[in-house]
């Protein structure tokens, strides 16, 4: 009887150890800040649409978005060769599109010469595209397709995370996917909804067709106090990207709701203008350009006080053009430059400037002062730079802070160059540093310190060219990254950008949603949408 | 109703001078960030708490005061003087002046002075000072903000035109000048003043919300527009409702301006 009741209560321990058997059923509401522009996965260009790519797209390689790794989708296994020239897939066999028609290799070469058509001018096309000529795609079997490039392209096998597969032969064209759930209906200005597809090849541990959703509900609203408060009202259960001030206000409301995941792949920086023709004064141009005037400045903006001030401990200071959140490509070595006023001071007073009473002074006898531009309505910048401002002025430097409307901003800064100092943010989807080629390279038009330089200005602007060149001809990703490492160690030192915090990535997860696991990387909360399921008490709640 | 007269006359002459002597009265300078204490509660330190920056609200409010009470008053007489002149001349004058006149308000009303003040800010040097700012933004609300104004003058003015006493002052052989400046004007007085008053509190609102386009006071002088900016945050009003101390002065003050003019101006 003993025996029997040990045998009992550990059945009972095992039982509770199980993890719970996921719910089927129930419809996911969020919110899409705009409209989507297209539905066509090829054409995708902005986030509403890439959300609605992910969800109904399948790919042939899918990256997890919390180890960062590939995986294998459509495809089951793949093999670049030729230096990133060519890869070659293996396609899953069995699979069907929503509309029953089956997947073939031969849908995979269709999906990449419609791609890769000049003519449709696809912006997922057009990372692939590393030097003119065609791409040719041939199938040996229904199972086996082989990609080659006129050129290698950099991070290949990563780029087909974007890509999704549509079927050639389908009536549906690209509304028959292969990916969880597909587009049931849409209300211009209103919602999306995508019910599940019946379909769909993956299963879960227990041998249950995914997804466990019934519906996704994608309302349109642009209005970030609406979404929070239709979040309260639980009549949407996700929030993929909150700003630190509405989370703190969640937080005291729903603390069970509210997850700051870390550093996110986002910085905010500011940037001297360099560019030789400039309508600035020469003296101006000759501090900007001076590598120990950037440090000085660097030095002496407090970023740990702009993390905690301006975003409320939810930012950390910024090292360089790579987040921490960027596993593989971030260089641990790199460390944020100290706060340190009177280092900043001594760095300029080797450099001939003075400090004559409270005004700093350059070896001309000119008062150092200048203007940062910035977007006008945001209030983290317009904050971060009346914190700048202070910081500067302990050494003696006047900064006047002008905030204008966005097309002013851009026009200043991309097309007249009447500008000094610029603090704006930049927005990183992608791991790969390839996808910063335009930034780097000095005859890109996007080397925002100094575009389309005929030749580099400067011997270390022409080693990062070369080092970034040399890292995308290469399909070594650990010479890739040795390469890439030097790039963010020049740019450490040289602080052609002056790289401020990496925000944190914030969201909002109801707690009626079970088996969430969010992560830096967009799209943060439903990554794993497969997988997600209302909990019994949720359920209730949310329907 | 003298009492009420007498204790808003009072409490303007006070605003007025805690603003002039806001350099003696501010516990902080306005800029000073107390990076240890944002959003601070008030104190014995910070009497109406910080802002989100750890600056003294107080000391804020009383520089913004001085800010605006001085210049969107400045404004609001630029935009009434423009507007009494286009106005009464062409009510006073009528005919095809006035018609003129009138279209010419019309369509002043009709442009989109936004976008022009945004394009005004666009083309301005950018190392302007902030008080050099502080007088572009009240010199440009002044300058585009006489249209209104000066319809409802005309109106007044061509009331005016065909009274008794203006007939008689003509046949008296007084000149047209004369008459509009010596007749008509001062029974214009009444309207002026209505519209001086009413377009104070219209530009010290608009000057908030060009703070928010990037044309308002610049950083880091205060203003009220720029004060009432920080209501934005719902949260941290609720936090410190002492942070609603811009806007309850904004009204006060606007109901004594109205309170403290000769009650016999408004008869008419």
């Amino acid at each position: 009887m003993r025996t029997h009741r040990l045998a009992l209560l550990a059945a009972g321990f095992l039982l509770a150890a199980l993890p719970a058997k996921p719910q089927s059923g129930g419809e996911l509401r969020f919110v899409l800040r705009s409209e989507p522009k297209t539905f066509d996965p090829m054409l995708v260009d902005e986030e509403a649409s890439e959300t609605i790519r992910y969800l109904t797209g399948g790919v042939l390689i899918r990256v997890n978005r919390k180890t960062q790794a590939l995986e294998p989708e459509l495809a089951v296994s793949w093999k670049v060769s030729e230096g990133g020239k060519k890869i070659s897939f293996r396609a899953r066999e069995g699979l069907l599109f929503s509309d029953g028609t089956p997947f073939t290799a031969e849908d995979v070469a269709f999906t990449m010469q419609k791609l890769m058509n000049p003519d449709l001018h696809s912006p997922t096309g057009d990372s692939f595209r590393s030097s003119q000529g065609p791409v040719r795609v041939t199938t040996a079997n229904p199972r086996d397709v082989t990609i080659e490039f006129p050129a290698p392209v950099a991070g290949l096998e990563r780029l087909f995370d974007q890509v999704a597969v549509v079927s050639s032969h389908s009536p549906k064209k690209e509304a028959a996917v292969l990916g969880p759930f597909v587009v049931a209906e849409y209300k211009s200005g209103s919602y999306v909804l995508l019910k599940r597809n019946p379909l769909y090849w993956k299963k879960d541990a227990r041998g249950r067709r995914l997804p466990y959703l019934d519906s996704i509900r994608l309302d349109i609203q642009q209005n970030r106090d609406l979404e929070l408060l239709r979040f309260k009202r639980n009549e949407i259960q996700l929030i993929n990207s909150l700003d630190a001030s509405y989370f703190e206000n969640l937080a005291k409301e729903a603390p069970s709701a509210v997850r700051d995941i870390g550093p996110s792949l986002d910085s905010e920086q500011i940037w001297f203008n360099q560019v030789p023709s400039a309508p600035i004064p020469d003296y101006k141009k000759n501090w900007f350009r001076s590598t120990s005037f950037r440090l000085a400045i660097s030095e002496a903006i407090n970023r740990d006080d702009l993390c905690r001030v301006v975003f409320g401990s939810h930012a950390r200071p910024a090292v360089g053009p790579v987040s921490p959140a960027n596993l593989f490509w971030f260089d641990k070595s790199l460390q944020p430059h100290p706060y340190d006023p009177q280092a900043a001071l001594r760095r300029l007073q080797q450099e001939g400037f003075r400090l004559d009473g409270h005004v700093l002074n350059d070896p001309g006898g000119h008062a150092v002062e200048f203007s940062v531009v910035t977007n006008a309505g945001n209030k983290y910048r317009e904050q971060m730079a009346a914190m700048i401002q202070q910081d500067l002025e302990q050494i003696g430097i006047r900064l006047n802070i002008v905030t204008l409307d966005f097309p002013s901003l851009i026009e200043r800064i991309s097309r007249t160059f009447d500008y000094e100092l610029c603090l704006l943010g930049l927005v990183n989807v992608d791991l790969d540093p390839s996808a910063q080629m335009s930034v780097w390279l000095s005859s890109s038009s996007n080397h925002q310190w100094n575009p389309e330089q005929k030749s580099p200005a400067t011997s270390w602007e022409a080693e990062i060219d070369r080092l970034m060149q040399a890292q995308a001809s290469t399909n070594d990703q650990n010479q890739r990254k040795r390469y890439f490492d030097q790039v963010q160690k020049i740019v450490w030192e040289q602080q052609p950008f002056i790289y401020l915090v990496n925000k944190n990535a914030l969201v909002v997860i109801s707690p009626a949603l079970a088996n969430t696991s969010p992560v830096v990387l967009r799209p943060q909360t439903f990554w794993n949408v497969e997988t997600l399921y209302f909990s019994n008490q949720g359920r209730g709640a949310s329907q | 109703m003298k009492f009420l007269r007498q204790t808003a006359a009072v409490f303007l002459v006070a605003i007025f001078i805690a603003t002039l002597f806001a350099g003696i009265l501010a516990p902080a300078p306005y800029a000073r960030q107390f990076r240890e204490s944002p959003n601070a509660l008030p104190s014995r330190i910070h009497l109406l708490g910080t802002d989100e920056l750890g600056r003294d609200l107080f000391s804020r409010l009383l520089y913004g005061s001085r800010v605006s009470l001085l210049l969107a008053p400045a404004a609001s007489l630029l935009a009434t003087i423009i507007a009494a002149l286009v106005g009464g001349v062409a009510g006073y004058v009528g005919g095809w002046i006035e018609r003129i006149a009138l279209a010419g308000t019309d369509l002043s009303m009709s442009l989109p002075w936004l976008f022009l003040l945004l394009t005004v800010r666009a083309v301005l040097p950018l190392n302007l000072p902030p008080a050099a700012s502080l007088l572009i933004t009240f010199g440009l609300l002044g300058f585009f903000g006489w249209a209104a104004s000066a319809r409802v003058i005309c109106a007044g003015a061509r009331g005016l035109r065909n009274s008794d006493f203006v007939l008689q002052a003509k046949a008296c052989g007084c000149s047209s000048q004369r008459v509009l400046l010596q007749q008509v004007l001062p029974n214009l007085r009444p309207v002026l003043y209505a519209q001086f008053l009413i377009s104070i509190p219209v530009f010290i609102l608009t000057e908030a919300n060009l703070g928010i386009l990037g044309l308002g006071v610049s950083e880091p002088l205060p203003s009220w527009g720029g004060l009432l900016r920080g209501l934005e945050n719902w949260s941290a009003v609720q936090a410190n409702p002492a942070r609603l101390a811009p806007l309850v002065l904004l009204f006060v003050v606007v109901s004594c301006f109205q309170l403290v003019m000769p009650q016999e101006d408004f008869a008419s």
